[in-house]
C-alpha cells in the first residue's frame, strides 16, 4: 500500500514536471485574466478557455470599433483603470503596446502579472500575435489551429495581381499608407493603396485635392458615427461625391481593420467582394 | 481715397489669384484657371471648383465681414481695442453654431447653422453693449469682452464634450481658432446672404458714426438717432460675424489690425474705414490662409494661429497706449 502511494506521488511529481517543462516560459496556465485592450479583448475572447477571461474594455462591445461586439457582451467590461483592474484580482493583464504607460506601471508596481502585445503592421504579424496570445494563456493548440485556418483562408483569398486602385479615405481626411495592416488588406486583396503612392507612411491625411486627383476605383470610407462633427463632413463634400460618382464607393464598418486578428480576413474578402463589381 | 480703394482691391484680388493657385495637388497657376473657367476633363475642374474656389470666396467673404464688424464696433465705441473675437462676439457665435449642429438642429434645416450663430453673436453684442456702456472705456470693454469669451468658450467645449461623437471634442480648437479647410460651395452659399445683409446695414452707418466721433450730444442735436444706430450695429455685426464664424470657427485679431492700420490712411474718419477695412480684412484673411497651406501643408494649421500672431502683439501695443488715458 505504501510503496504503491509513493508511487502515484513520484508519478504526479513527474508529470508535474514535465507540464513546467512545457509550458516553462509561461508558468502555469492564468486562472483570471482581464483584458484593457481592444485588440487583446477579441484574440483573449477566441483563445480564452471558458471561465478564464473575467473581463474585457468597454469598447470591445462597441460595434463601431469591435468585430465582436456581440460576444464582449457576455464579460464585464472595464475602462482600463488601474484601481477597478486590481479589485477584479487578475492573474495576468493583457494590454496593448501603447495602453497609458501609468496604468500598466501601477499595475505592475502593485504586483499584477501584465503582457502588452504589439500592434500589428501586416497580416503576417497576425500570426505571431496569436501564437503569443496562445501562449501567455496556456492553450498553443488552440493558437496552432486558429492560425492554420487563418492561413487557408488567406491563400483562398489573395488576389494573384493588383488591378485596381483604392483608397481608404477617414473623417479629417485621414488615410493609411505604406506600412500598415489597411495598406497590407488592400493588397492581399488585388488593390494598389493610393495614399501608399502618394507617398503616405503610416497613418496621416491626405488632402482632398490630392485624393480627387488620384481619382481611385474604389473609395473605402467610414460608416458615420452617431452625433454630427465637422470632422466627418468632409465625408459629404461635393468633390468627394463627384468622385464617386464616377467611381465606386464602398462605406464600411472598420472593426475588421483595426486589430491583427482572423478577422482581418472579413476585411479581405469585403474587399475581393467588392473588386469583383468592378470593371 | 482713390488710391487707396485702388490699392486694396488689387491686393486682394491678387491674393486671391494666389489662393486659388495654392494647394496640396499640383495644379500649374494658368493650367488650374482655365481648368476653373472652361472647364474640361479630368479632375481639375472638380479640384478648382468644388475645393479652392469655395475657399479662396469664403477667404474674401470672412475677411470682409471681420473687418467691417471690427471698424464698424470701433467706430461706436470709439475704441480701438473693440474687436469681434476679443469682445467675446465670436466665441458667442460659435456657441451657437456648436449648439446648432450638436442638437442636431442644423440637420434638419441647413439655415439654422447661421441663424443660430447670428443668434449667438447676437447676444454677445447685446451683452458688450450693456456691459460697456454708450461710451465703452477700454478696461470695463476688456473685462466684459474676457468674461464673455471664457464663459461661450466653456460652454462650447461642454457641448462639444457631451457630444457621442468621438471626432467632436478634438473639434474645439477649430471652433476657438478657425480653418477654411474642405469647405465647399455649400457654406459659401450659406453665409452669403448674411454676410451680404449684415454688410449693407453696416455700410449705411458711415454717416452716423463719422457724426458720433464728435460725441453723442452734437451728434444727436446734428440728428442722428443714437437708439436706431445701435441696433443696425447690433444686428450687422451679428449677421457678418455669426455667418462668418459658423462656416469656419472663430478667427480672432482681424477685426483689430486692419481698423489699425488703415486708421490713418482715411484720415481716421470711421465712414472710409468701413469699406478700407472690409477690403483689407479680406486680402488679410487670403494671405493666412494662403500661408497656412504653405507653411504646414499636411497639418491643417489653424487660420487664428496666425492672425493672433500678427495681432496679439499689435492689441498689447495698444493697450500700452491706451494706458495712458486711462489713469
Amino acid at each position: 500500500m505504501r510503496g504503491c502511494v509513493r508511487l502515484s506521488r513520484l508519478i504526479a511529481l513527474g508529470l508535474a514536471l514535465a507540464l513546467a517543462g512545457a509550458t516553462v516560459s509561461a508558468g502555469p496556465a492564468p486562472a483570471r485574466v482581464v483584458s484593457i485592450n481592444l485588440c487583446t479583448d477579441q484574440l483573449a475572447m477566441m483563445l480564452a478557455a471558458p471561465g478564464q477571461l473575467v473581463s474585457v474594455s468597454k469598447l470591445a462591445a462597441d460595434p463601431h470599433s469591435s468585430a465582436m461586439a456581440r460576444e464582449a457582451r457576455a464579460y464585464k467590461a472595464n475602462h482600463g483603470r488601474a484601481e477597478e483592474v486590481y479589485l477584479l484580482d487578475p492573474d495576468l493583464v493583457l494590454a496593448g503596446a501603447y495602453t497609458d504607460p501609468a496604468t500598466v506601471g501601477i499595475l505592475r508596481r502593485v504586483g499584477l502579472r501584465v503582457v502588452q502585445f504589439d500592434t500589428v503592421k501586416s497580416l503576417d504579424d497576425t500570426r505571431a500575435l496569436i501564437t503569443k496570445m496562445a501562449r501567455v494563456l496556456g492553450h498553443e493548440e488552440a493558437g496552432a489551429a486558429l492560425i492554420a485556418e487563418f492561413d487557408v483562408r488567406l491563400t483562398r483569398l489573395r488576389a494573384g495581381e493588383t488591378t485596381h486602385s483604392a483608397a481608404i479615405y477617414h473623417p479629417n481626411g485621414y488615410s493609411l499608407g505604406n506600412g500598415t495592416l489597411a495598406d497590407d488588406i488592400l493588397r492581399a486583396a488585388g488593390f494598389s493603396n493610393v495614399a501608399r503612392e502618394l507617398g503616405l507612411r503610416g497613418g496621416g491625411t491626405v488632402p482632398l485635392e490630392r485624393l480627387v486627383m488620384a481619382a481611385p476605383d474604389l473609395l473605402i470610407r467610414g460608416t458615420p458615427l452617431p452625433g454630427a462633427s465637422r470632422s466627418e463632413a468632409v465625408m459629404t463634400h461635393p468633390a468627394l461625391a463627384a468622385l464617386t460618382a464616377d467611381t465606386a464607393g464602398l462605406r464600411i464598418t472598420s472593426p475588421d481593420w483595426i486589430c491583427g486578428t482572423p478577422h482581418v480576413l472579413d476585411a479581405v474578402e469585403t474587399l475581393v467582394t467588392a473588386r469583383g463589381g468592378l470593371r | 481715397m482713390k488710391p487707396l480703394a485702388l490699392c486694396l482691391s488689387a491686393l486682394a484680388t491678387a491674393l486671391f489669384l494666389a489662393s486659388l493657385s495654392v494647394g496640396p495637388a499640383h495644379i500649374g497657376a494658368l493650367d488650374g484657371l482655365s481648368a476653373l473657367i472652361l472647364g474640361g476633363d479630368g479632375p481639375e475642374p472638380l479640384v478648382m471648383r468644388e475645393i479652392r474656389l469655395p475657399r479662396a470666396l469664403l477667404g474674401v467673404m470672412i475677411g470682409a465681414s471681420l473687418g467691417i464688424s471690427g471698424a464698424a464696433l470701433q467706430g461706436y465705441l470709439r475704441n480701438p481695442l473693440a474687436e469681434p473675437g476679443l469682445i467675446g462676439v465670436s466665441g458667442s457665435a460659435a456657441l451657437g453654431a456648436v449648439l446648432a449642429i450638436h442638437t442636431g438642429l442644423a440637420a434638419v434645416t441647413t439655415l439654422a447653422l447661421p441663424v443660430a450663430a447670428l443668434a449667438g453673436a447676437g447676444s454677445g453684442v447685446l451683452l458688450i453693449l450693456l456691459l460697456a456702456g454708450p461710451r465703452g472705456g477700454s478696461i470695463t470693454l476688456i473685462l466684459a469682452g474676457i468674461a464673455i469669451s471664457a464663459l461661450a468658450a466653456a460652454l462650447t467645449s461642454l457641448v462639444l464634450n457631451l457630444s457621442p461623437n468621438p471626432y467632436a471634442a478634438s473639434e474645439i480648437v477649430f471652433w476657438m481658432m478657425g480653418s477654411l479647410a474642405d469647405r465647399s460651395m455649400t457654406h459659401v452659399w450659406l453665409a452669403a446672404p448674411l454676410m451680404l445683409a449684415g454688410g449693407v446695414a453696416l455700410l449705411t452707418l458711415g454717416r452716423g458714426l463719422d457724426a458720433l466721433t464728435l460725441g453723442e450730444d452734437a451728434a444727436e442735436a446734428m440728428g442722428l438717432r443714437l437708439a436706431r444706430l445701435r441696433l443696425t450695429l447690433v444686428l450687422g455685426t451679428a449677421a457678418m460675424v455669426g455667418a462668418a464664424v459658423a462656416v469656419a470657427g472663430a478667427i480672432g485679431f482681424v477685426g483689430l489690425v486692419v481698423p489699425h492700420l488703415l486708421r490713418p490712411l482715411v484720415g481716421a474718419r470711421p465712414s472710409r474705414l468701413l469699406w478700407a477695412s472690409g477690403l483689407g480684412g479680406a486680402a488679410m484673411v487670403l494671405a493666412a490662409d494662403i500661408a497656412v497651406r504653405l507653411v504646414l501643408p499636411e497639418r491643417d494649421l489653424k487660420l487664428g494661429v496666425l492672425t493672433a500672431i500678427v495681432g496679439a502683439p499689435l492689441f498689447l501695443h495698444l493697450i500700452y497706449k491706451t494706458r495712458g488715458g486711462q489713469t
